[in-house]
């Protein structure tokens, strides 16, 4: 007997260690162990052992089932990694074939510029206004201290929807100021973007409508140093940390001092060259401390408050940002262009 | 404004190259455009003498010519000019020289013969002849560059000689000797053989291309050498006779001499942006100023010192009136007497030419002079042609003709205000002179005027004449009335200095106007306060003293010319400038703090973007304008209502002259290109604004729109539907149905269209473009627009979602497919799905629809998923068949739709 398990042991473990599948080691199980098996019909006459051989044989006999079950789990799993194993090679993917991308839209880029500006002046304690373009003559000219007289009020400059010329479409988002003068609480913060509207023909840097943004403070104690201050920070947080500006004399009419602020060319770094018509500096927005006599119209006393006010063109901001080359790419709405940003 | 460097160096010293000097000046409020070194492209060019000049020996046109340029040895130079003359004095560009437009000159030969360098013309030096009127080229027709435009045919035989005649009285005559004759003409001896023997003739003549051995055509009666015109020839039979030449400098210079200086491109020509409030700096006196306050540098003004003394005496001769004393504040006028009509000397031309005014003659350049150096405009007018004696500064008459300096006709009405003599208009005042006043040849008398008239009336003239003039864009400003006495004084002692005739004594000068200089109190504190800085008083007195300004303590006198200045704000613009804007500090903004942020319109227009684009849309921007033809294009009614637009009165042109009461053009506008650009597949989407009628104070509503536009792979009314659905789901709007318009949608496909409601609120309307709408726009595609109002998506939006808890019992799915007939709609089987339900239905959810084999002809088969559940317990299968038939019979008995 003792023979005998020994060479179902022996034969049994070659012919598990061989198995090649599952189906294979599940027929190595039922002849060996099942009811009917091999193994199983030798324990069925350990009954005929004498009692003094049982122990032994028992011992025995159940060390090469433990070994057999032993052998068929190993095996099991061998076969399990091996299958999973050629699955997972059956499976691979040529990786470089494109993904099934869901289509994204795209933000307009003259948008981008102006996110990112409202973000900055929002973060700085501004509100974000919006206000008509179909607009009074008086808030855009009058209110201003851009009287009669004045150029831009030409009919060759801006849009008139009467011969009075009374009612017309905004030139600039200053007329924002007088507006928010008359319905805020002081102090003011505030930004206003929006279209503007002025008789240009449309070439590479004009369009009859663009867009603009109006920045204006009123409080107490409100410096041109604060304008710099304020701006300046503006700057860096657009073009980058360290950013060169520079401030220099200029005229609006509803502001005084009035100034201009260019940036260091970002190309030539200041050297001169063709981006910045060998200037060095690129002009970037028309500000000044808000003229006294617009806060008197607008019923603010200018002995007790002052205030600063910039305007500047959302169009270029986006073309410099993005080197876009002509301003009619921005209206032209082609879906090559868009799908860029 | 162009300004000379040179003019203004007269003025002040300023010690500081063109670079500079622009950056400073563009830093104190004189905003410098470009600098130009009028000469910086000239070099080795060099004044030569001509020492003698022989015909190159192997050219029948080129001399080869001896030249004296200063140094010892002269220099050989080949020229194919033939105005040039042994003596004159002529520019030459040596060795390695270089010219305007880049044109490099280095030695060479010439047939053979070396030239080392070359001769130059005017036009070479970037010279007109209005710049040195003496240069102009007269040339003879010589007969030995004759070449017959017909060889076979020649007017004059190749072998003609002296004494032969060319016709009737004109003969062929050999120059014997040419000498100058000055004033820029030649004495030529003759010699020409008459059938009775040798005879000559001497003649002078201003032909400057003979020289000695040349034939010409001598007409005998009239005794003067021939020119082509005189020949009727064309310029191609005398190739060479041409008016095109050397530069022959009649200067105060000598060989050797660098050109520059002595042709004016020794200047540097600045060109600034003058701001509107300035107009006192559209002057070389302004920006002298203001270059002295920048560089801190002494002003030199000088006061025009007039002679006069002659005959006459300027009552007698000329009556000013001033009827219109409103719109004159000043007028001020004197006369000059025997004028003698010249070119003014060089270096007033070269003056206005580096400033932009072409030369005319010495009595028109010198009222442009004055312009440019005082900024206050001139007029100078013919005497003669001042009836009466009398100026009359009036209003013009309604239908008033009057013909102006550049030949136009002009129909004036009473806004107009003219310069007049006791019987007709003579010039529009400060716009431009008259036609019938104009200074001429024979000129013997003038007046200058120098005036100052009102703006407003000046600025609405010219523009209602489209006329706007140099003179009527400072007049249009403002200018300052003291300027005209010492405009004009400075006008007449120029007349005297440039010989250009003789001044009356005394001066017209009518003031309408009582001069009253504005004092301002300094307010030191207050400047700093709003600029921020600490500039001591005695820097801002410093810098308001350099202006101009009268300073007494903190008193401060605005000077006449700065009309501009009219309070605090004003001044400390004036101390920021030269103190230095970028000298004052930067600083963060102080007091009270603002929270500032985006109100709740604001952040669902961010995202309502956010949504379209996560949809696929990008997002675009159109023109609020547009063409009333598209109205016609979507095919809205003649009788539409929502016609009535805001109407651009002065539009750039009928594209763009209606302000858009819908956005769907913009639109389609836009997918039109894109589909002309071939872009196969585009989503667009934009949230513009509408203008309707009806606003306050005549203003428009302006209401907001998100369009969406769409074609292509993938595109069907269901996906922009979906696109919709996805948005209105986003923002939780309730209720939402898609209704078939109750009015018929003009623009849109009949049965492809919906209305979007939120509850009872109308949100807009989606669908595809009706197929004519296309066809209107060339497009050959399905377009899907959506137009969603949003205000009514605002209104729609729907609260803060509120958790709802999950489900704790497992739900029970039922798939049921009924048939029914091709009318009724999904939308209605789901309703009444929905009311069939005995209260255990959560979701009904469509996932076919079936018509053909099996199915009867007008009908289709729709098959559901519904989803069963109740909050409380597990469903048992008995109790969701239950619901399910319940629904079935429902189905059955309402819409006739029985299970498949």
């Amino acid at each position: 007997m003792k023979e005998q398990l020994a060479k179902i042991r022996a034969e049994a473990l070659a012919a598990m260690e061989a198995a090649q599948d599952s189906a294979a080691l599940d027929a190595l199980r039922v002849q060996y162990l099942g009811k009917k098996g091999e193994l199983t019909a030798v324990l069925k006459m350990m009954g005929k052992l004498s009692p003094e051989e049982r122990p032994a044989m028992g011992q025995l006999a159940n060390e090469v089932r433990a070994a057999l079950e032993n052998a068929l789990e190993e095996q099991g799993k061998k076969l399990e990694a091996q299958a999973l194993d050629s699955r997972l090679k059956a499976e691979a993917l040529d990786i470089t074939i494109p993904g099934k991308t869901p289509r994204l839209g795209h933000r307009h880029p003259m948008y981008i510029a102006l996110d990112e500006i409202k973000e900055i002046f929002i973060g700085m304690g501004f509100d974000v206004l919006d206000g008509p373009e179909i607009e009074l003559a008086s808030y855009n000219f009058d209110r201003l201290n851009a009287d009669e007289g004045h150029p831009s009020r030409d009919w060759s400059d801006t849009f008139y929807f009467d011969t009075d010329s009374r009612v017309m479409l905004r030139s600039q988002t200053s007329p924002m100021q007088v507006r928010a003068m008359e319905t805020r609480e002081l102090p003011i913060r505030i930004i206003a973007p929006g279209r503007v509207y002025r008789k240009d023909e449309v070439d590479a840097t004009h369009s009859p409508m663009f867009h603009q943004v109006e920045g204006m403070v009123i409080d107490k104690g409100v410096t041109m140093a604060d304008l710099k201050g304020t701006l300046n920070a503006v700057v860096e947080h657009l073009y980058g940390k360290g950013t060169k500006t520079r401030f220099r004399p200029h005229h609006f009419p509803f502001t005084e001092p009035s100034c201009e602020m260019d940036v260091q060319c970002h190309k030539c770094g200041g050297v001169g060259c063709p981006t910045c018509k060998g200037e060095g500096w690129i002009e970037l927005l028309g500000a000044g401390m808000i003229h006294p006599r617009v806060l008197e119209m607008s019923g603010i006393d200018p002995s007790v408050y002052s205030g600063w006010a910039f305007g500047m063109g959302l169009e270029r901001t986006a073309m410099r940002r993005f080197k876009i080359a002509d301003l009619r790419l921005i209206f032209e709405n082609d879906m090559r262009f868009l799908e860029q940003f | 404004m162009l300004l000379s460097r040179k003019w203004l160096d007269e003025f002040v010293h300023v010690n500081a190259n063109d670079k500079d000097f622009a950056e400073a000046m563009t830093l104190s409020g004189s905003k410098v455009e470009i600098t130009e070194d009028l000469g910086a492209e000239i070099s080795n060019v060099v004044v030569g003498k001509i020492l003698s000049m022989e015909r190159h020996p192997n050219s029948d046109h080129m001399w080869v010519c001896q030249i004296d340029v200063g140094k010892e040895e002269p220099v050989q130079i080949v020229t194919g000019a033939w105005n040039i003359h042994e003596g004159d004095l002529i520019p030459a560009a040596l060795h390695k020289s270089t010219l305007p437009g880049g044109v490099k000159i280095e030695k060479g030969k010439l047939r053979g013969e070396v030239s080392n360098g070359m001769l130059c013309s005017l036009k070479e030096l970037k010279l007109e002849e209005r710049d040195f009127p003496y240069a102009v080229i007269t040339p003879a027709a010589l007969l030995n560059d004759y070449h017959p435009l017909d060889p076979a045919k020649p007017s004059i035989p190749a072998d003609i000689r002296p004494g032969d005649k060319v016709f009737g009285p004109v003969v062929c005559a050999r120059v014997e000797a040419v000498k100058r004759a000055g004033d820029g003409r030649w004495t030529c001896s003759l010699s020409y053989a008459e059938q009775d023997g040798p005879s000559g003739a001497v003649v002078t003549t201003p032909c400057s291309n003979l020289h000695a051995g040349d034939l010409v055509a001598f007409h005998t009666k009239e005794e003067k050498i021939c020119t082509l015109e005189d020949l009727h020839a064309q310029q191609a039979e005398f190739p060479h006779c041409i008016s095109d030449g050397i530069f022959v400098l009649q200067e105060d210079c000598k060989p050797g001499d660098d050109i520059k200086p002595v042709i004016g491109a020794d200047d540097h020509v600045v060109e600034f942006e003058i701001t509107p409030n300035r107009p006192d700096c559209l002057s070389v006196i302004g920006l002298a100023r203001e270059a002295a306050a920048t560089f801190h540098a002494p002003l030199t003004l000088h006061e025009p010192m007039v002679k006069g003394g002659a005959e006459g005496s300027l009552c007698d001769l000329l009556d000013v009136e001033t009827p219109a004393s409103d719109l004159v504040p000043r007028y001020t006028a004197r006369m000059v007497r025997n004028v003698k009509i010249a070119p003014s000397p060089k270096w007033m031309r070269e003056r206005l030419r580096a400033s932009g005014v072409r030369p005319i003659n010495n009595i028109v350049d010198i009222t442009n002079y004055v312009m440019l150096e005082y900024g206050q405009p001139m007029h100078a007018f013919d005497y003669r042609y001042v009836q009466g004696g009398k100026i009359i500064v009036r209003r013009a008459q309604e239908g008033e003709e009057l013909t102006t300096l550049d030949g136009k006709v002009h129909t004036l009405t009473a806004n107009h205000l003219v310069i007049a003599d006791e019987t007709r208009a003579v010039g529009l005042a400060g716009i431009m002179g008259g036609l019938n006043s104009e200074i001429v040849a024979d000129t013997a008398d003038v007046v200058f005027e120098s005036a100052c008239f009102d703006g407003t009336c000046i600025r609405k003239g010219a523009l209602a004449l489209g006329m706007r003039t140099e003179a009527s864009a400072k007049f249009e400003k403002g200018l300052d009335p003291l300027n005209t006495l010492p405009a004009v004084n400075r006008a007449c002692e120029l007349v005297e200095l440039l010989g250009a005739g003789e001044v009356v004594d005394g001066v017209i000068d009518i003031l309408n106007f009582v001069p009253q200089p504005r004092v301002l109190p300094l307010q030191p504190e207050k400047i700093n306060a709003l600029l921020g800085t600490d500039v001591p008083v005695a820097e801002m007195q410093s810098i308001l003293r350099e202006l101009g300004f009268g300073v007494d303590g903190e008193m401060i006198t605005v000077p006449s010319w700065r009309g501009d200045v009219v309070g605090m704000a004003d001044l400390a613009e004036e101390v920021a400038r030269f103190h230095g804007y970028n000298k004052i500090p930067t600083t963060l903004m102080r007091g009270q703090t603002t929270r500032g942020g985006y109100t709740s319109e604001q952040k669902l227009e961010n995202r309502l973007g956010e949504l379209c684009r996560a949809c696929g849309y990008d997002e675009i921007i159109t023109y609020s304008f547009i063409s009333p033809t598209c109205y016609d294009r979507i095919r809205w009614p003649e009788d539409d209502p929502r016609r009535v637009s805001f109407k651009i009165l002065n539009p750039l042109g009928e594209d763009t002259s209606i302000m858009r009461t819908t956005v769907l053009p913009s639109m389609l506008e836009i997918l039109t290109r894109n589909y002309n650009y071939r872009n196969k597949s585009v989503r667009l989407y934009e949230i513009g604004r509408i203008y309707l009628p009806g606003g306050e104070d005549g203003l428009a509503v302006e209401n907001k729109v998100l369009s969406m536009g769409a074609y292509g792979e993938d595109m069907d009314f269901y996906a922009l539907k979906g696109a919709v659905e996805a948005i209105l789901t986003d923002i939780r709007a309730a209720d939402i149905r898609f209704e078939t318009p109750s009015q018929p949608n003009p623009s849109y496909h009949p049965g492809r269209v919906a209305e979007v409601y939120a509850g009872g609120c109308l949100l807009g309307v989606l669908g595809q473009i009706h197929p004519l709408v296309a066809q209107n726009y060339g497009v050959d595609a399905e377009l899907y627009c959506a137009e969603l109002s949003f205000e009514a998506l605002f209104a729609a939006k729907g609260p803060d979602p509120e958790y709802v808890p999950l489900p704790r019992f497992p739900a029970v799915t039922r798939d049921i497919a009924v048939v029914c007939g091709e009318a009724v709609t999904v939308g209605a089987l789901e309703a009444c799905i929905r009311k069939g339900a005995k209260g255990l239905l959560k979701e009904v959810t469509l996932f076919d629809i079936y018509r053909g084999k099996g199915i009867a002809e007008g009908k289709k088969s729709v098959a559901f998923n519904l989803v069963l559940r109740s909050d409380d317990r597990s469903l048992t299968a008995e109790e969701a068949d239950e619901d399910v038939k319940s629904i079935l019979e429902t189905l059955e008995k309402e819409l006739g739709a029985v299970l498949r």
